[in-house]
């Protein structure tokens, strides 16, 4: 399929990823940033399909916007938020916060200023149609042990939600 | 501009329109929209039908009358019903969040209608055919639950934040053996020399029309148990009885909307109604063979196709039938002139469709559609079935239920489709 208007679905969707993200910072109401934090897993999800990747927004969207999301609301309410609402901030991390924020900053620019040479003049044009079965390939056979590996580390998670959830197993 | 559109039209009439061709699906924008105003228009209509039916068949499943004062046997009792929710005060409480409760309708309305973009009503009756359609269909459905929890949380009222947290763990839970079912299914449709399966609703369909079997019958009883998983998980999924705790009215007046009224009531109506069409869809399109008529191989040959392409056209002369029956049958009082009168126009419309889609190049056109919608007019009346017989389970029990039965069952079938497909 065609790509119709790259750029300005580009530049509208990051602008909802970054726009999502500043709400998910600024909000005091824990609700409302994990409603603005969805919002930037589906921009994210947009950019994933512009990059011909149907596959991984399919899961991004499923996971984290429905799944994910929708757990972390789940405790959320629970909370008491009125009373979150009124408590000041107090962690006193600034000073990190400020330095990652610089040094990410720098890198950024570096990018921006070294330009076109660090990145790959052609990109490697990747087929829609096949994407997810390129995907399967790809990680039940070159990369079948590291997914295994994931897959244990998931599992020994859950047993450890659970060993700590339940008093008595 | 018009003579762009005429041109565009005959163009389309013109294409050749069998499976996998080029333009086989709608691709100009003009087309999508098309469909996008028609599948919309016969979404409502049929979230319309739905309504009276639902009434009216759960009145005679407990031997009443139903609705039969607006219009002959309560035929506009729908029209009515959309009225008076136009017409109410539109209440946000006090203490309300404002924007949460705003958006809360309007994410459950989007999330309902955006799944139907995948739906394949025919192999070039869908808006567009996606790589990953079926996945589409099930993220997006899943966002809904997002919807209903903003709704009970913005409500700030103790009733519809029970309702949301139920509804959110219920369809979290539910949709693993969901999608446990949907993966086994999908699997099958890589059996062909190829060895490449798909995602695509509508290549699924092409998958059963190349095995010459729906998913339901392949690998008996695999493919059942699978439907059977997906088919008590979608109940689950759309909140309807008897899952339907979220808003159980014995116990939380009315669930996740209590403090709704008026036009966004309506919007969640909408969406509950329209989601379990997407569900239905679903199931239809990975099991029941989408579009595809019954026996296309036990009967084939020219003469039964023609039989069963009139079927859409005797399906509505039947329908025309049963209105000019109860014409007959309607009290003889000038009160009723009105009512008998319009039933007895009803049914020279329905007659009217009926001729309409006996034409040939129309009957082609339709048949489809046809098949699709009657498929999902038949899960339609199981729902209506299930709440008008079983009782509303307990929450543990529905739990247990998820967790412990369907879950373990949707892995077995799944690791025994996978050998099977891999013996024989």
């Amino acid at each position: 399929m065609q790509p119709v208007a790259t750029t300005f679905f580009f530049y509208m969707l990051s602008g909802l990823a970054i726009f999502g993200g500043i709400l998910v910072i600024t909000r005091k109401n824990a609700v409302h940033s994990a409603l603005a934090l969805i919002l930037t897993l589906l921009a994210l999800a947009g950019l994933y399909l512009m990059l011909y990747a149907p596959f991984v927004a399919g899961v991004q969207i499923i996971l984290y916007a429905g799944g994910i999301m929708v757990l972390f609301l789940f405790v959320i309410m629970l909370v008491n938020l009125e009373r979150s609402q009124k408590e000041e901030q107090f962690n006193q991390q600034w000073i990190a916060g400020v330095l990652a924020a610089l040094a990410l900053g720098g890198l950024f620019i570096g990018i921006y200023a070294k330009g076109n040479a660090l990145l790959p003049v052609h990109p490697v044009t990747m087929v829609e149609e096949s994407n997810t079965q390129d995907v399967g390939m790809l990680l039940y056979g070159n990369y079948m042990f590291s997914f295994e590996i994931a897959s244990l580390l998931l599992l020994v998670a859950i047993i450890g939600a659970v060993v700590m959830a339940k008093k008595r197993i | 501009m018009l003579g762009n559109i005429l041109n565009s039209i005959k163009d389309y009439l013109a294409s050749d329109k069998t499976p996998g061709a080029a333009g086989s699906i709608p691709a100009s924008i003009f087309w999508a929209l098309v469909y996008i105003l028609l599948i919309f228009t016969g979404l409502s209509i049929a979230v319309i039908a739905m309504n009276w039916l639902e009434r009216k068949i759960l009145a005679h499943m407990q031997v009443r009358l139903g609705p039969m004062r607006v219009g002959p046997h309560g035929l506009l009792q729908p029209i009515a019903d959309a009225l008076k929710l136009l017409l109410k005060e539109d209440i946000t409480p006090t203490e309300a969040d404002k924007w949460v409760f705003w958006l809360a309708p309007l994410f459950v309305v989007i999330t309902a209608f955006t799944v139907f973009i995948v739906v394949p009503f025919g192999p070039q009756h869908a808006v567009t055919d996606m790589n990953i359609g079926i996945l589409f269909m099930l993220g997006v459905s899943s966002l809904s639950v997002l919807g209903v929890v903003m709704a009970g949380w913005a409500s700030n009222s103790h009733y519809p934040l029970m309702g949301a947290l139920r509804s959110s763990a219920q369809m979290v839970s539910y949709e693993i053996a969901m999608g446990l079912a949907v993966i086994s299914a999908i699997l099958m449709t890589s059996l062909n020399p190829s060895g490449t399966g798909t995602l695509s609703m509508i290549g699924i369909v092409q998958a059963q029309q190349a095995q010459h079997t729906w998913f339901v019958f392949k690998f008996f009883p695999l493919g059942l148990i699978a439907f059977f998983i997906f088919a008590v998980a979608m109940v689950a999924e759309t909140n309807r009885a008897p899952f339907d705790l979220p808003e159980a009215e014995s116990e939380l007046t009315a669930g996740f909307h209590t403090e709704y009224s008026g036009f966004r009531w309506s919007l969640f109506f909408l969406a509950e109604y329209s989601a379990m069409i997407a569900v239905s869809s679903i199931a239809v399109t990975l099991w029941l063979g989408g579009w595809l008529r019954p026996f296309p191989n036990f009967l084939s040959g020219d003469t039964w196709n023609l039989v069963f392409s009139l079927i859409p056209g005797l399906t509505f002369l039947f329908l025309a039938g049963m209105c000019f029956y109860s014409t007959a049958r309607m009290p003889k009082h000038p009160y009723f002139r009105v009512q008998t009168a319009g039933l007895a126009g009803f049914g020279a419309l329905l007659a009217l469709i009926g001729f309409v889609l006996f034409i040939s190049p129309v009957r082609a056109w339709v048949q489809d559609i046809y098949w699709f919608s009657g498929k999902v007019a038949a899960f339609m009346y199981l729902y209506i079935w299930y709440r008008g017989t079983f009782p509303r389970y307990r929450f543990d029990q529905l739990m247990k239920v998820g967790w412990k039965v369907l879950l373990p069952i949707g892995i077995g079938v799944l690791i025994l489709t996978a050998v099977a497909g891999v013996i024989f």
